[in-house]
């Protein structure tokens, strides 16, 4: 019938962020050896105990690699990734330098002003600070001096090696472990930036604080490392957003976060996660691998993650909590959309080990096209974690009758005290639905995004308020295309 | 100038014929009936003037308020002022009852040229509706249609019809699964909302409904075509005799 047109229209948008910037960068050559690490590391003039880091996850993933144990579980389909033929670093050839924005390429400047993302800190959103990365390194971060004031470390990765290493050596891999899985061990091994926060005791960030990725280099992965820690009784509200060019050949984003709370801790984590998705047909996009886990350490602690997910052609992520400190506090929500051809396995882990611990977990699947969308989480209560709770809600729509979504729910408790609640459903967005609100005057185009916001509103309640607003945009984009 | 007229109108479903040339003329103020058997067509001459999708027009032409009606998108049918209260109103989980009814009202102010209503404003008029369709107020907040019964689902309908205020509202069985109270106030609803200028097309298989709200002409449809139109008198002739004759007179023909 035509009126699967309707849907397919309204669901035909194009990726806006798809451009690339003609920026002379320095890239080492393909592919993966001891040399490469070798090299990574002395362009970071990093010290010793990183290289020896490096090296011991190197050895690790070579070792994965020939036991073949790139994980084959989640609900998605793709080629063999050749990791022999990925430029594992790749950088603007003007040395940028955390000093000035005069020391940046302007173009790669202009990059960021075309994706609204301005690193001018008079032109900027008060009250939000930007790290910027550019392919492999971070190019600039704004309002450093002014965070400094209160005691806050914000800076990239890089300069938080040089400048605080004992910090890095503290809580680097103590989260996520260079042998945790296949993509967190290369990430390890080659990471080349990605952000650092530091809250001291007692201090509440004054700003959101936010890293805009971006790719732009052919062939090249990006591997970026975020360590966010608080101190007792300190707060931070962190936030990510990302695309990239569009290219016809599959790119790889294998990330790691690592956050560690003290006790009586907060963070609260954004995300807007919009690489490009690739193309109608499915072809080109990025690989989204990434590792995600928070430890609330200390009592009464608190970590929140709220992802937006709408782009990467496929997205294997469950950012996790580890509630060790009793009366920690978990929390997860997600919006994942998947359009054409893009697949997404994506959910949390709940690790309940303290006692009293709690747990929340909000997921939203959207699948259009012949998208596949998988929710996937595990909630685990441990032995000692008397008292622990957990409730989870996990939604899927779909768009259309040729997509496809999944939930794979692991639970498992040890403690007979716990209380678990699990509520899940699975609606469509079907024409009659459609044409109800056209006949009520409004147009498809409103009809979806009424739909669809109505789904999400548990989650985007959850993100500071101009990304709630700027995530709901992007929606609309992956969506709808026609919606201005 | 009649609000609609339909001239000559042929439409397949699926590539079947299941309009043969219908005619219609409903005037300002007029309350038609449509009346037929299972599969005459009644549903899909409502789908037809709704420009719901699928409905292929094969032939003939639908003036409404003097323009060509068949080359409006639906949500501008809407717009002019048709409202169509569905057999099976359709349920939006996440969307309140409120805010759906005034995005829509809004949508049709806009279309109009007039400012949108904001909730203050628009709160009481919808609660006066709800209270004409004897609904607790709690339902504004409930997602539209979700686990409302048969009968709620239909007064819905109705609230709807009385919030957008529509010129002409085509109200396809909306007394199919009602018992006899919800039957009553339905048309208790319907019959408050009857002017002079504003007409109503009622689509329907029995003639209970005609029993509360009073048509001015009743129409028979059967197998595509209008067989026999006439005064409220038609609808209890059907009631007493069924529609065999109707289709014995097919037949014989």
């Amino acid at each position: 019938m035509t009126t699967v047109n309707t849907i397919q229209d309204l669901t035909g948008g194009e990726y806006k962020w798809g451009f690339v910037t003609p920026v002379d960068e320095d890239n080492i050559p393909r592919g993966l050896s001891e040399e490469t690490i070798r090299l990574i590391s002395a362009k970071k003039n990093e010290p010793e105990f990183m290289l020896e880091w490096r090296l011991k996850a190197y050895r690790h993933f070579m070792k994965l690699l020939k036991e073949d144990a790139e994980p084959k579980w989640a609900h998605i389909k793709f080629p063999p990734v050749n990791y022999q033929d990925i430029i594992y670093y790749s950088a603007p050839k003007k040395k940028p330098s955390a000093k000035s924005l005069d020391e940046v390429d302007p173009e790669v400047l202009e990059a960021y002003n075309k994706l609204g993302i301005s690193l001018n800190e008079q032109k900027r959103l008060q009250g939000v600070a930007v790290d910027a990365v550019f392919d492999s390194v971070s190019v600039a971060t704004t309002f450093q001096k002014k965070l400094a004031e209160k005691g806050v470390i914000f800076c990239s990765f890089s300069d938080a090696v040089q400048k605080h290493p004992d910090l890095v050596k503290k809580y680097l891999g103590s989260v996520v472990p260079y042998t945790d899985n296949f993509y967190a061990t290369l990430n390890a091994a080659v990471f080349s930036d990605g952000s650092f926060a530091y809250i001291p005791k007692g201090v509440r960030c004054p700003m959101e604080l936010s890293t805009y990725f971006r790719i732009n280099a052919a062939d090249s992965g990006q591997f970026e490392r975020t360590l966010i820690v608080v101190e007792e009784g300190g707060y931070a509200s962190y936030l990510e957003g990302c695309t990239a060019p569009k290219r016809d050949k599959n790119q790889l984003h294998a990330a790691v976060v690592e956050l560690v709370a003290l006790d009586n801790a907060q963070i609260k984590y954004s995300t807007v996660q919009n690489w490009y998705p690739g193309d109608k047909e499915g072809k080109g996009g990025i690989y989204n691998f990434v590792t995600k886990r928070g430890k609330c350490l200390g009592k009464n602690s608190k970590i929140s993650w709220t992802q937006v997910e709408t782009g990467s052609a496929i997205t294997w992520k469950y950012p996790s909590v580890i509630l060790m400190g009793d009366n920690s506090v978990g929390e997860f929500y997600s919006v994942a959309v998947t359009n054409n051809y893009q697949q997404a396995d994506t959910g949390t882990k709940m690790i309940h080990m303290g006692k009293n611990t709690k747990s929340t977990i909000i997921s939203k699947g959207i699948s259009a096209g012949h998208a596949q969308n998988s929710y996937r989480g595990q909630v685990k209560i441990m032995k000692d974690a008397t008292g622990a709770r957990n409730y989870t809600q996990c939604d899927s729509l779909l768009i259309g009758d040729k997509c496809g979504a999944h939930t794979f729910p692991y639970i498992e408790v040890r403690n007979s005290s716990a209380r678990m609640e699990h509520e899940a459903y699975t609606s469509k967005v079907g024409d009659d639905q459609i044409f109800y609100f056209r006949q009520r005057g409004l147009s498809a185009e409103e009809a979806l995004t009424m739909i669809i916001s109505g789904f999400c509103k548990q989650v985007f309640r959850e993100l500071p308020m101009e990304f709630a607003v700027e995530a709901q945009k992007l929606l609309g984009v992956s969506l709808e295309g026609s919606v201005g | 100038m009649s609000l609609l007229e339909v001239r000559d109108l042929h439409a397949n479903v699926d590539g079947k014929e299941i309009l043969k040339g219908i005619d219609l003329v409903v005037n300002p103020g007029e309350i038609h009936s449509i009346m037929g058997p299972n599969g005459s067509g009644k549903s899909t001459l409502a789908a037809v003037l709704a420009r719901r999708e699928g409905y292929e027009v094969t032939k003939g032409e639908v003036l409404f308020r003097g323009k060509d009606l068949l080359e409006m998108k639906p949500e501008d049918v809407a717009c002019e002022g048709l409202f169509l209260a569905f057999q099976y109103p359709v349920e939006v989980p996440g969307i309140s009852n409120a805010y759906f009814l005034r995005a829509a009202l809004n949508a049709q102010r806009k279309y109009r040229g007039e400012d949108p209503l904001d909730a203050i404003d628009f709160l009481p008029v919808l609660k006066e509706k709800m209270k004409l369709l004897e609904m607790e107020e709690q339902f504004q907040s409930r997602s539209v249609n979700e686990g409302f019964s048969g009968g709620e689902k239909k007064r819905n309908e109705i609230v709807q019809m009385a919030v957008l205020e529509p010129t002409l509202a085509v109200l396809d069985e909306t007394d199919s699964g009602l018992d006899i109270d919800a039957l009553r106030v339905v048309a208790n609803g319907v019959n408050a909302m009857r002017r002079e200028d504003r007409s109503m097309i009622l689509v329907t298989h029995y003639q209970r409904l005609l029993d509360y709200i009073v048509p001015d002409y009743v129409h028979v449809l059967a197998n595509g075509r209008i067989v026999k139109s006439g005064g409220p008198e038609l609808a209890l002739e059907l009631e007493r005799e069924g529609y065999g004759w109707v289709e014995e007179a097919l037949a014989a023909k």
